[in-house]
This record gives structure tokens, sequence and C-alpha cells, in this order.
């Protein structure tokens, strides 16, 4: 019997886009630098191996690998450890492995495709000096029973070992993991046949090793932590003294195979070794009754209720119970001498508590929305008594800790995370001024002067939003403010903080916050008389270091000139294509769909981490750290959902229209009336990547995927806009009276996946019907938004197009305001914002990208087109810029 | 004999004996002070750049010089001789514009060092010469960024390596070499390349040669300049099943010593040597003489540490026939008995049973 795990590898997942949520986010906003910092801690925290995976369908996967085994190259402390190259795309794992010098992993291949195929990948692996993940699959598929499973691995092994010379020892074989207990009665043995084909491999494939996944084993039990514990370790400690030796493991989630209590380990038991026909029952029947326990705790709970009502008091605020808020407050107040002395007794001491476990990182931002409705349902009900009290007294009010002002800057609409930074402040007893969205530059002047605040803060998420927020600083520093400036929101960086915004602001200071649960500290440091210089004084060192190295690296960056950058289009051969015609031309409205349907198509991970939790969903919902809170947020927010699919609190209307399209000069889209193709309709624009090339890829521009009007044939391009934010106003408000933040933020959150998810299924339609070219897809929602289909819609704005203008093209070219109520603001913000709007390309070739940094020439250039001049478009591409428009028109004077 | 009939008396004559490797070509061919218009030639007489140190062009316009100096170290009883080819890679050659000869300066080296082997083997029937093929690292490194501002920047690419060496390796099998060796490595990622470019050449040629690598140690620490550890640096080259392995270059052989030891008892193939002679003076001159340099070596024989060694920078005939003399009385290294592990790297050794 081996020595069970003590030469068992556990290899992390921190850095896979696929295990890691906020490995992804760092990735698709390119940055590397903080992407590198987590491979750095994994292997601080004694990661043996890293698995390093960029499978995402929005990422350029292949350059993704490259550029990140390359800084990795450049850290010892991270580069001493191997690496295992994660994809499922054989071109990644070449370029993966043009970049290691040490041996690695390679995970996977496997005979899915055949012999051939597999073989000449393995030699290549071999050749480029790898160790091989293969899995149990073969031209028939996945293999399931023990038999199949040893069978594949067994022609593996000997196509590996005879055929090429693969040392046997650098053989890993993944037979499988499945789910066990799912309740089809075909599924009760794949632990056994797992365990079974393990062992085979073991005895007669010398030296080759056995890796899984473990956690689909216990799919079924998501939701059950202590179920999926067990059933893991059970597991592992039968496939480990099988011979399994290495895999992926999360090793918080595994309980001591001894400390299992010995009735529900005979019944994990049983499910895994498959002992009896009622196993997987019995199974149930015990999480039932677990969960039972859960239930009768809750129960017991309610003694909770016998304590002093101070007690009851915090229990509720850290709990999140608004139950008995009012009953409790008012029996509180009756005892005490004041109302104030409710508030700074029971409720800050609650408060108190709540904000210890959140700075510790033992509550989370949900559960904390949660108490502060709590709160401020107290201090709603003692607002009345302590009115009466003052005009008895004449007292004046306690003063705030201190004033906050928050704003979504002018031309936005996005607030949830505002909103969010609000209550977390109101929780710790700050006062604060939120003036809601699209608020002007001069009114947030205004008001902070009127209301003497201590701080400002402005949020926003669109692009144009940033350009905005140095508008902001400039008219502070001219009118003489000095206060702190903080800059929040998805597209606000430290960088661009640092870079862009602080510059213009020489009498106060500039901080970036990164989210809500930084903005405690950063405004109380501010705040504090000993705090506030130092604070300041490191932001601003940091902030020269930031800009230097921005400085430094702007340099570093080589750009290909647009002309060159035009040359190296993505080489698409028309000749012999032919453009799939859709159905119609012209616009088709979409009025008042049903939002059960579209709540199918729901991706729930950014849900997730609008409450700043980070990970993959449903992963998530299972979370060592998130689990618990991520599985109550997300009950709320079905039961919410329920209700406003139920209720029709929302209204989903959406547009899209093909037009006859060729792209014309380099980079443009022209679009015609009709299929005669002489009567301009519009004309789109699009930009052109200008990172310098190797040659093996492309600078690609969206134009690219359409037809040239001089290869004469005829093809399309779609555009479309969806909302389902409209309606959400009563709701919001009612919310907001009944000082319900939670809710409210709810509320934005659904609708903002509602939107998105609108967006998945018309595109779904438009493939399959409207367009057609798809006729044949069927995929899963799972599949949807890994976006495994064919063609994109890419929204101006974003990535493919970063320039926001583009919009009103797309919006007139509809008469979408009209058509579905949506309506664009000055900075082209989509209002409401629960709205998604885009392009349709059909081209197999089409595929998501960046555009990333632009040089002058296209800039000039693209200006031309637009028909704007340079300035104009230096302001609407800011964020993009590959240069300092200042500095150069300096030099220029 | 054939090349096939050679590969095989090599194979047969490492486990029997220390086999000796040439010494240093540059500094024998410093010796001729040749000036500009002797690197030139009459072919290249009217090149449009300097030619003057571009010591692997030599065997086009010199090859005279080249096949004397592989007799002097033959004749001081060199078993194998490595190509003047350390800087004949289209990358390397690019310095001087001659990227285009790249492959015709391979053939050139190997056919010279091919005739002067074979003379010798004529000669002394019962100690048959070879001829090594040699890679040089090339002036580039594939894992490290020359730009500390920017780490993820590279001045060469993996498939531009390939491309390069696989020229390369053409051209040394198209002039005779019995074996191909990646010499100097102080970037395993490039060894990398070179050893995938020499197999795709032995795949496409349907040759097979014995592959010898070398690494080096740039700096104290006893790393190489990529980071790696010599046990790192070893399983990151196994997979090419090398002929051997080894270290050379550096700063002289006591510094080599602990990797060579490393290597020794790692490795189970067989182990070179060939270090400098001693650490450079300050006119950047190697001065350890044969007589201090060959009992160095002599002591590694004598602990069962090498298979093949030989010389690399500063070492002359004299240091040649010295050590060939000194080793001659030992019994090569044997290889030792490796269990089949799974043997991972990343800058240091990691082993899964």
């Amino acid at each position: 019997m081996t020595n069970a795990g003590a030469t068992f590898i556990n290899i992390g997942e921190r850095t896979n886009v696929t295990g890691s949520a906020k490995f992804r986010k760092l990735i698709e906003a390119d940055d590397y630098t903080t992407a590198v910092e987590v491979a750095r801690s994994q292997v601080e925290n004694g990661a043996q191996i890293i698995d390093v995976n960029m499978d995402e369908g929005l990422l350029d996967s292949e350059y993704a690998m490259e550029t990140f085994l390359k800084l990795i190259a450049a850290e010892p402390d991270i580069s001493r450890v191997p690496v295992m190259i994660d994809s499922s795309k054989w071109t990644v794992i070449e370029a993966g492995l043009k970049c290691v010098q040490g041996k690695g992993i390679v995970n996977s291949i496997s005979m899915k495709e055949g012999e051939k195929a597999f073989l000449e990948q393995a030699k290549k692996v071999l050749r480029y000096g790898a160790a091989v993940v293969v899995m149990a699959f073969d031209e028939e598929g996945q293999a399931d029973t023990a038999a199949r499973k040893f069978e594949i691995c067994e022609r593996a092994y000997k196509l590996l070992t005879e055929e090429i010379g693969f040392p046997p020892e650098d053989i890993i074989f993944d037979p499988n993991i499945f789910a066990v207990a799912t309740g089809i009665e075909e599924h009760n043995n794949y632990a056994v046949d797992f365990i079974e084909a393990t062992r085979k491999i073991k005895e007669n494939l010398p030296y080759a090793h056995v890796s899984g996944g473990v956690s689909n084993l216990s799919f079924s039990f998501r939701g059950n932590n202590l179920m999926r514990e067990a059933m893991h370790s059970v597991f592992l400690y039968h496939a480990i003294q099988a011979g399994m030796d290495m895999g992926i493991v999360n090793a918080g989630q595994l309980a001591i195979y001894e400390d299992i209590k010995p009735e529900l380990r005979e019944r994990v038991e049983d499910v895994i070794l498959n002992r009896r026909d009622d196993s997987t029952d019995r199974l149930l029947e015990a999480a039932e009754r677990y969960k039972g326990q859960g239930g009768k705790r809750k129960e017991e709970d309610l003694s909770w209720r016998e304590a002093p009502v101070e007690e009851r008091l915090t229990h509720a605020l850290v709990n999140g119970i608004a139950t008995y808020i009012v009953e409790d407050t008012e029996e509180a107040r009756a005892r005490a001498k004041r109302p104030l002395h409710v508030i700074e007794g029971p409720l800050m001491d609650g408060m108190n508590v709540v904000g210890d476990l959140f700075g510790s990182g033992k509550m989370f931002l949900p559960q904390v929305v949660k108490s502060a409705r709590v709160m401020k349902k107290s201090v709603a009900y003692l607002m009345p008594y302590m009115e009466q009290e003052k005009k008895h007294l004449g007292l004046v009010d306690a003063p705030a800790a201190g004033k906050i002002l928050l704003a979504t800057v002018k031309g936005d609409v996005h607030d949830i995370g505002k909103n969010i930074v609000g209550v977390v402040l109101q929780c710790n007893n700050y006062e604060v001024i939120d003036l809601g969205v699209m608020v002007p530059a001069q009114k947030i002047l205004e008001t902070a002067r009127e209301k003497q605040v201590d701080i400002i803060g402005l949020s926003g998420l669109i692009t144009p939003s940033l350009d905005e927020m140095c508008h902001v600083a400039a008219e502070l520093e001219r009118e003489g403010m000095d206060l702190p400036l903080l800059i929040g929101g998805a597209t606000t960086s430290q960088v661009h903080t640092a870079v862009k915004i602080d510059p213009n602001y020489n009498n106060g200071q500039a901080i970036y916050v990164v989210d809500a649960s930084r903005a405690v500290g950063v405004v109380s440091n501010l705040l504090s008389d000993t705090e506030r210089e130092g604070t300041i004084a490191r932001v601003r060192q940091d902030y020269a270091r930031v800009a230097e190295g921005y400085a430094r690296g702007q340099k570093a960056k080589r750009r290909t000139a647009i002309g060159d950058a035009r040359k190296n289009k993505v080489n698409i051969e028309w000749s012999g294509y032919t453009p799939p015609v859709p159905g119609f031309t012209g616009t088709r409205t979409f009025k008042e769909i049903d939002l059960a349907e579209i709540r199918r198509y729901i991706d729930w991970t950014p849900f997730f981490s609008t409450w700043e939790m980070k990970g993959q969903y449903p992963r998530i919902l299972d979370d060592d750290k998130y689990g618990e809170a991520a599985r109550s947020l997300f009950e709320d927010a079905q039961s919410l959902l329920d209700q406003i699919v139920e209720e029709k609190w929302l209204t989903a209307n959406a547009i899209m229209g093909f037009w006859p399209a060729n792209s014309i000069g380099a980079d443009d889209i022209e679009l015609y009336t009709d299929e005669d193709r002489t009567q301009q309709l519009a004309m789109l624009h699009s930009l052109r990547q200008q990172i310098a090339r190797d040659g093996a890829r492309a600078n690609t521009a969206l134009a690219d995927f359409i037809a040239p009007k001089e290869t004469g044939l005829a093809d399309y391009i779609g555009g479309f806009a969806v909302t389902t934010g409209l309606g959400e106003e009563p709701h919001l408000r009612r919310f907001e009276e009944a000082h319900d933040d939670y809710s409210k933020i709810m509320l934005k959150a659904l609708a903002d996946r509602l939107a998105e998810a609108f967006a998945e299924m018309l595109h779904e339609t438009v493939r399959k019907e409207l367009w057609g070219y798809a006729g044949n897809e069927d995929l899963t929602p799972e599949e949807l938004i890994g976006e495994k289909y064919q063609g994109i819609r890419p929204a101006p704005g974003y990535p493919a197009q970063p320039d926001h203008t583009e919009k009103r093209t797309l919006f007139d070219l509809m008469d979408a305001e009209k058509e579905t109520g949506i309506k664009l603001t000055e900075s082209f913000a989509m209002w409401p914002g629960s709205s998604v709007s885009g392009l349709y390309f059909s081209h197999p070739e089409s595929h998501y990208f960046g555009v990333g940094k632009i040089e002058r020439d296209q800039v000039e250039d693209y200006a031309k087109r637009k028909g704007w001049d340079v300035e104009k478009c230096e302001k609407w591409l800011a964020p993009i810029l590959n240069y300092d428009p200042k500095k150069i028109s300096s030099q220029a004077a | 004999m054939t090349r096939e009939e050679r590969v095989t008396a090599l194979k047969q004559a490492v486990p029997e004996r220390i086999l000796v490797l040439d010494g240093a070509m540059g500094t024998m061919i410093q010796r001729y002070k040749l000036d500009e218009a002797a690197f030139r030639g009459e072919r290249f007489k009217d090149w449009k750049q300097d030619l003057k140190g571009n010591n692997d062009l030599l065997v086009l316009t010199q090859p005279q010089i080249i096949r004397e100096i592989h007799d002097s170290f033959l004749e001081a009883g060199a078993d194998i001789l490595e190509t003047n080819t350390f800087n004949s890679t289209s990358i390397s050659q690019a310095d001087y514009g001659l990227e285009d000869y790249a492959r015709e300066l391979n053939r050139e080296a190997a056919r010279i060092a091919r005739e002067a082997a074979d003379a010798w083997s004529e000669k002394t029937p019962d100690k048959p010469r070879f001829v090594a093929g040699a890679i040089g690292p090339t002036n580039r490194t594939a894992s490290l960024s020359p730009d500390v501002n920017n780490p993820g920047f590279r001045n060469i690419s993996f498939d531009e390596l390939v491309e390069a060496c696989s020229e390369q390796t053409r051209g040394l099998i198209e002039g005779g070499a019995d074996t191909i060796l990646i010499e100097t490595v102080f970037d395993t990622l490039n060894a990398k390349a070179a050893g995938f470019a020499v197999e795709q050449v032995f795949d496409e040629m349907g040759v097979e040669l014995p592959i010898m690598i070398s690494g080096t140690i740039t700096d104290l620490s006893g790393r190489n300049l990529s980071g790696q550890t010599p046990e790192a640096f070893w399983y990151s080259m196994r997979h090419l099943k090398p002929f051997s392995i080894g270290m050379n270059c550096a700063f002289g052989a006591e510094q080599l010593r602990p990797a060579v030891s490393d290597l020794a008892e790692e490795a189970d193939t067989y182990v070179t040597a060939y270090p400098n002679a001693g650490l450079p003076n300050e006119l950047g001159e190697y001065d350890e003489t044969p007589e201090e340099f060959a009992p160095k070596l002599e002591a590694w024989a004598r602990e069962g540490l090498v298979n093949m060694v030989g010389g690399c920078c500063g070492t002359t005939p004299e240091h040649i026939r010295l050590l060939a003399e000194a080793v001659a009385k030992y019994p090569p290294r044997t290889i030792p008995e490796r269990k089949h592990k799974m043997r991972l790297s990343g800058l240091e050794p990691f082993v899964h049973d």
C-alpha cells in the first residue's frame, strides 16, 4: 500500500482564469503586474507547481499565456517552481511551451481527435521538454467505466512509450472524476470506476501517474460543504491508496478522514464505493438531517431573543436580521435616557463588530449591506423621537464622524458601486450626501461648499467618465478648493488617478479607492488629525512612483505605424467565401419580452463580483471563504428575481437590425440602403491595434471581419440595443423609503444581469434564426457564457471599439431611442444603465480583441474619417492614447 | 568509415576510456595575429563591413589555418574536435552582415574538421577521432529581457532560434559532423530551442547523431545566467536523451567543479567538462599553465566525475597533451542508475515519485 498522502501533489489553480475570477479580471484588465503577484503569493504559500490557464473567450489566450509566462520568468521566486501549461487549445499550449526554460507539465492532450493528432502533439510535447497530462478521452468520448478508462489509458500509454519513446514517468493520466449521488443510477459507480481505473493504471502501466479534479465528484451536493468535504476526503483516501498521486483539490475544503463522524463516513463510503443500492438515498437522507440540524439550529438561534435588548440589537445587526428591529429599538428607547443613547450605545457597538469582522475579512459586502439595512431601520424609527427631544431641549445635532459627498459624474448613469460605498460609509457613522447620477461638476462644487463636506467621492463606469473626473479635479483647483477627492469605479485605476487626474489638482489630493471595503480606511485616515498628513504624503509618494513607472513603460512600448498595422490586418481569405444572408434587412423591434425567458441566460459570476465577492459561479457557492455569504446572497437574489419576473417590475425592450455592408478604405464599414450597394446609409468606423507584432498575429480592427468592397461580396452587418432597466425607478424609490439599500442595490444588480442575459438571448436568436448562419448550434447557457459560438457582438466603448461616440451612429440607424426607450447621455452612456448595445459580425474568424493603446498617426487619421479635429478625437479616445497630447502640443508650440 | 560506423565507434570508446576534447580555437587563432585583410581573404575583400574578429569566417577565408589548429590538437591527443562554428548561426553572423552564409560556414567548418579527424584516424586506427558539430548560444537570451524596465520583452523568440539552429545543424551534418554539441548554454531556453531544431533536422534528413550538451555557470552562485541550478538545467534538457551533459567555460576548473559534480551524481548519461584555463587576467588572457590546468581535471577523473574532458578559453595543444596523459590512467565515470521518477524543473529541480 502506498504511503497515502505523502507523495500526493496538490496543484494550485489561482493563476487559472477559469478557476479564479480575480485572476481572470486582472488578465482581462491587462493588469499583469498584479497577476504576477498572484503567482508569487501562490508559490510563497507553498505551491509546488503552478497551473497557468488563460482559456477565456474574450482573451487572446496565446498572447496572455506568453505574456504571463515571460513575466513570471523574470521573477526568480516564482519561476523556481515548474509550470503547468493548462489549456484545451493546442495553440495556446504550444505558445506556452516556447516560453519556459524549465521542464513543466502540459495539461492536457487526449485521443479525442484520433491517434494521429494525439501522437503529433505528444511528440511535440516531448520535443519541447515537458511532462503531459493525458485525459481518458478518445474518439468515442470521455471514458466513464473503469474498463474504458483503463483501456484508453493503456492504449495511450502504449502509443506514447512504444511509438515515440515518451518516458512513462512523465505521463500523468486523468481518468475523469465525475459526480456521484446524482440520483441517476448510471452515475453511482463513477467513483469506483475512477478508483478501479487508477489501480489498474498503477498496476499495469509502470511509472505513470494519476491525477484528477476532485471537486466534480460532489457536484450534486453544491451548497452543502460539510457533505462535499466528507466526500472529497473519503474519495481521496481510497483513490490515493489506489495510486492517485496528483490532483487539483481545494486544500481548505478537505476534512480529515478520521474526523468525519463514523455514521456519516459510512454513508459517504457507501456512496463512493457504491456499496448498497440505496446508498444515494441514505446519503441524501443524512444530508437532509445535517440540513435539518441547521434548521434546528436556526430555531435554537431564536434563543437570542431571550437575551437583553442591547445584545439582541447587536445580534440583529451582525446577522442582518431586520424582523424584530423595530420592537427591539422601541424597547431600548423606552429604557434609555435619551434616544441618542440607543444609537451611541448598542447600535454603534453592533456596527463596530460588523466593521471589525468586515475589516478582517470575516464578513462580506452583502452581509454588511444587510447590517446597514437593519441599522437604518432602527435609526429611522428613532429619528422622530430625537427631533422631538431636540425641540424640547434645544439641542443641536451631534456631529457625524465626517461628511462625504458622493456622485456619479456627468454623462454616466452607473451607480451600484457608488451606492455600496455610501452604505459602507454610513455604517461607519459618516454622513453621506449622495447626489446620484449624471452630476455636473458645478453641482458637485456647489454642494460641497454649501454643506461643508470633508471629502468628495467620484464614481463612473464608462471611459468618457475618466475625462469628466479630470474635469472635476480641474474645477476644484480653479475654485481654490482643497478637499480630498476619492476616485472609484470600474474603469478607474491607480495609474489613471496618478497620471491623469491628480496633476489637475495641486491644491488637494486625488486618491484612487479600489473597492468599497477600502473606502472606510481611506476616509478615516483622511479625517484623522494624526493620520491625514502621513496618508497624503504616502499617496503622493506612491503616485510619483506610479507616474514615473508609467512614463517609463510608455517609452518601452513599441507601437507599429498605422500604415504597417493595416498591412498586418486579419488575413481573411475572401475568395470562395459566401457571407451568410440575413432573413431581412432593416430593423425589428421587440417589446416587453418575457423576463422568465431572459432569466435563463444570466451569467451569475459578474453578479457576485458586483458584491465584491470574487469567484466563478457556481463554484463560488462552495468557496471556503465566500461560500456561506455567497449562498445566502444567491438565495436573496433568486427570491427577488422571482418577484421581478412574476410581478413584471421591469420592461425588456430591444431593437436589432441588419444592413448590407462592406469594409472600405482600411478601417471603415460602409452600410448601404439596399442591395444595389450604391447609396450609403451610414458609416461605421473602427480602430486598429497598433501593438508591435512579431508577424504571428494580426493587428486587428473590426472592419477586418467584413468583406472589403473590392471583393464584390455581398456582406452584412447587424446591430442591436436592449434594455431591462425600464420600470425600475418606482421600486428603487420604494426601497429607498424603506431604508433598504440592500434590496435597492440587489434590484439594480439584477437588472444589469438581465440586460446582459437579454443581449445573449437575442444574439442566439440572431445566429440561429434571424441571420440564421448557425442553425445547428446547440449550446448550453454555460457554453454561451463561454462564447463558444460563431460571430461576435462587440459594443462601442468597449475594448474592440473604444470610441463611445459610435453608439450615436448605431442608435440613429435603428431609431433606438424612440423604439426602445433607451436614451444616450452626452457621454454616450445608455440610460437606463441596465442596457446593452453593439454590432453583430457573422464571419467565423471574427473574434473579440482589445484595440489597446494607439498612436497619434491613427488618431489624426481617425479624426479625419470622423470629421473631427484632432483635439476632439483625443478627448474621446483619451483612455487609449499611447502618448500625452498635452506634451505633443506643447512641443509643437 | 561511414557516419554510422563512426558513431558506433564513439559509443564503443566512451565506456572504455575518458575521451579528450580539444582546446580553445579562439586562443589559437589569436596566435596568428590576423589582420582585417586576412579575415576577409580573397572572397570577402570588398565586404561592406569589418570582418576582423569573425573567427568562424576563417573556415572560408583561411581554411588552412583552421586545419592546422585542428591538427595540432589531434596531435596533442584529442579524441574529439569541435567545429569552428561557435558563432555560425545566422543570428550571430548578422553582426557582420553574413547571415546568408550560415549554412556554408557550418558545412565547411565540419568538412575541415572531418578531414583532419579522418587523417588522424588513419594514422592511429586504435584511437579513432571524432567531430562534434558545435552550436553556440548566440548572443541573445530567449528567457531574459535585455531591458530592465520591461521584463516581458525578449530580443529573440524560440521560433527564431529554432530556425537559425536548424540551418546550422543542416550545415554541420552535411559537412560530416559525428555529434551535435549544444554548448556554453547560459540560457536554457536557447538550448531547448536548439535541441528542438536538432531533432527536427534529424527527422527531416533521416539521420540521428548523438546530442551533446554543455552548459555554463555565469556567477559564483553556481547557476546559469537564466537562473537554473545544474540539476534543474539537466532536467530541462533530459528529454533530448543526450549522449552527454556537462559544463564548460566559466571561471576555470575550481569554480566549475560543484556543477560538474552535481551533474555527475544526477545525470544518467555521460558527463563532459571543459573549463577555461583559469580566470582571465587583467589583460583578458587566460594564464593558467598546462601544468596547473591538467592536475585539476585529473582529480575529477580520479574521483570518477567525468567521461570526457577538454579545454575551453585559453587552453592550447600543450594543455590538451598534459590533460590527455593525466586522465589516461583512470577509468571513465560509470553512469548511475536513476529511478523512474517525474523530474521537473523551474529554476530549481522538482522530483515526484
